[in-house]
């Protein structure tokens, strides 16, 4: 099916993408092509197949629940954009 | 020349004491000052460390003998490496070469870069890489397209290509990469070295920047199978800090590959014979990776390839894995989703790149606008779109549906044969540019990689001759889960039959 602009918009949005118009002419071009592609899984009978999530016989890997040290706060923030107080400091949510 | 050794052989030097970790790291640098202008396999260097590194390791294995106990020594003491700039190194910036991660320094190691360095080995630096590993030709790298050894003008192959071209070089004895949908098999094959992809669970996963959860292992580049094989048994291993490492014990891989193992009693390591071979083992050759579409020379290289198996014992037949040509598009559906979800991390507040915007959201949005390059995006809006509501159940679930099948295929036919055999890649190395404008027909490059990832198991690509034009040809091997050993004989029995793994690229020296 044709991938309309405001569907681009609206993914990028989802993804927290900011675009430029000419991306988003592009992607829309290049999106619909991959999709139309993947649309050759709609001749698939799958009626009586279960996904595969995980390759792996593997289920609820668990540790047992032990205090241990943390990573040193100072490692933690090293890569930070701003950091204040021993925290990582954001823009304002609340009111913004 | 001490650049231009295996792993295996420098081992054996090093043991007695014929030349020293420190002449061996320098002779690496020297190499990477000499090419690595005109090859760019390189993002970042770390020399003064690995001397530091190399020194430590001459005291340990000076102690070793001290201490009549060098038969304990790790094979890897020593050894310079390269690692993929997807794959954390404590210290060293790691970029996913990504504009988004340009200066990100990462407060801890990968558990594989840790047992590598916990036997003694030295880092050399980060190589380049298709920007989060999504990428056939590191022409996705946000810094620049690292050039394939063999012919510059051409791509290494990706999104492993940084280190498979190291290695092609000499600019390293052996690196880690990272396969995905076949990133560390593909550029093997275009750059002439050996590419091993273990099975998903296998190594650890800890560490590695996340580009598709199911999908992501780390494998590794070198020179001939006998340097896989010890790398691997290196790196191998379960690990609590990734709960998808798989609690297996480790084989002793040189056993599978020589028919003796790692134990030591003094002997020089090195090529002999056929091993452990071949004869009485079942390859299988699946008819739906010999199309039309494919450079009739590669075809021509791998049955080839197929027949020297023929000859030293293994009984060949034709195989089919049906739901082959349904590969690209579960694939392009399920890692990009789950690509979609990894990247979301990346919002300009713990670390990477931080553009601020009027509010919080803006932030987010002009951050990744920015940061990411066309590819990532593009896979981000892919992966979002094919999870999003009204359209999960026909892209997303049906995929991983469809995964199953494909799954399915390579559990019937491991039934019938002990090994698949086939290309790795459609064609040799492309010219830089050439597809750089079509997705889809970049995405084609993988077609004889996916699957494996899909399924989930384990595969080698080792050199098997070369075009008219002198690019180099892979033969892929696949083995089911865990069934590592296996593959490495077969390969190894392949490899010291034929030899091909010993041509050199010739590339001139360019410092001044």
């Amino acid at each position: 099916m044709p991938l309309t602009l405001t569907e681009v918009e609206h993914i990028a949005e989802l993804a927290r993408l900011s675009l430029t118009e000419a991306e988003k002419v592009r992607y829309r071009e290049q999106l619909a092509a991959i999709l139309d592609y993947a649309a050759i899984l709609q001749q698939v009978d799958t009626s009586a197949i279960p996904p595969t999530t995980t390759v792996l016989p593997l289920r609820n890997i668990i540790r047992d629940d032990l205090v241990a040290p943390s990573m040193p706060i100072e490692d933690v923030l090293a890569n930070a954009p701003a950091a204040s107080e021993g925290c990582f400091q954001v823009a304002e949510i609340l009111g913004a | 020349m001490l650049h231009t050794l295996t792993i295996h052989a420098a081992a054996d030097l090093l043991r007695a004491g014929e030349i020293t970790a420190a002449e061996l790291t320098e002779a690496a640098l020297g190499r990477i000052y000499a090419v690595d202008n005109a090859v760019k396999a390189y993002l970042t260097l770390t020399p003064e460390a690995a001397l530091q590194q190399a020194a430590a390791a001459d005291a340990t294995i000076a102690a070793a003998r001290r201490d009549h106990a060098l038969d304990h020594l790790s094979p890897l003491a020593g050894i310079p490496l390269a690692i993929k700039d997807v794959i954390s190194v404590e210290g060293v910036r790691t970029t996913c070469g990504s504009k988004i991660l340009e200066n990100y320094v990462p407060p801890y190691s990968a558990t594989a870069v840790e047992r590598l360095a916990a036997a003694g080995a030295v880092i050399l630096g980060k190589t380049n890489t298709d920007e989060f590993a999504m990428g056939s030709s590191t022409e996705n790298s946000a810094y620049f397209t690292t050039r394939n050894p063999w012919d510059l003008a051409r791509v290494p192959g990706g999104s492993s290509g940084g280190s498979a071209a190291a290695v092609a070089a000499d600019a390293c004895l052996a690196a880690l990469g990272s396969d995905t949908g076949g990133s560390v098999r593909q550029p093997a094959a275009l750059c002439g070295v050996v590419g091993l992809k273990p099975t998903y669970g296998r190594v650890s996963r800890y560490g590695l920047v996340a580009f598709a959860s199911s999908l992501d292992q780390i494998g590794v580049l070198a020179k001939d199978v006998t340097d896989a094989a010890l790398l691997l048994g290196t790196i191998a291993g379960h690990d609590p800090r990734d709960s998808t490492s798989v609690d297996v014990p480790v084989a002793d891989y040189l056993l599978g590959v020589r028919g003796h193992g790692s134990g030591g009693d003094g002997q020089r390591s090195g090529d002999r014979g056929q091993g452990a071979g071949v004869r009485g083992l079942r390859v299988g050759a699946p008819k739906e990776y010999f199309i039309p579409g494919m450079q009739p020379e590669v075809e021509a290289a791998v049955r080839a390839a197929i027949g020297v198996l023929a000859d030293l014992g293994a009984a060949i037949r034709e195989i089919s894995l049906p739901h082959t040509d349904l590969a690209l598009p579960v694939y392009y559906l399920i890692a990009p989703a789950e690509a979609s979800a990894n990247l979301a991390r990346y919002d300009g507040i713990r670390y990477g790149l931080s553009t601020p915007g009027a509010t919080l959201w803006d932030g987010y949005r002009l951050t990744r606008g920015q940061g990411f390059g066309p590819e990532v995006k593009r896979r981000i809006m892919l992966g979002a779109y094919a999870l999003s509501a009204g359209y999960y159940d026909a892209y997303y679930l049906k995929a991983q549906q469809v995964r199953t099948l494909i799954k399915a295929d390579f559990e019937n036919a491991l039934r019938e044969v002990d090994v698949i055999a086939c290309p790795t890649s459609p064609t040799t190395a492309f010219r830089i540019g050439e597809k750089a404008d079509d997705p889809l027909s970049m995405y084609l490059a993988d077609v004889f990689t996916l699957s494996l990832n899909l399924a989930g198991m384990c595969g080698i690509s080792a050199p098997c001759g070369f075009d008219a034009a002198g690019l180099p040809i892979g033969l892929q091997l696949m083995a089911g889960a865990f069934q590592e050993a296996t593959l490495l004989r077969v390969a190894y029995a392949y490899e010291q039959a034929t030899g091909w793994h010993r041509q050199k690229p010739h590339i001139a020296d360019q410092r001044r």
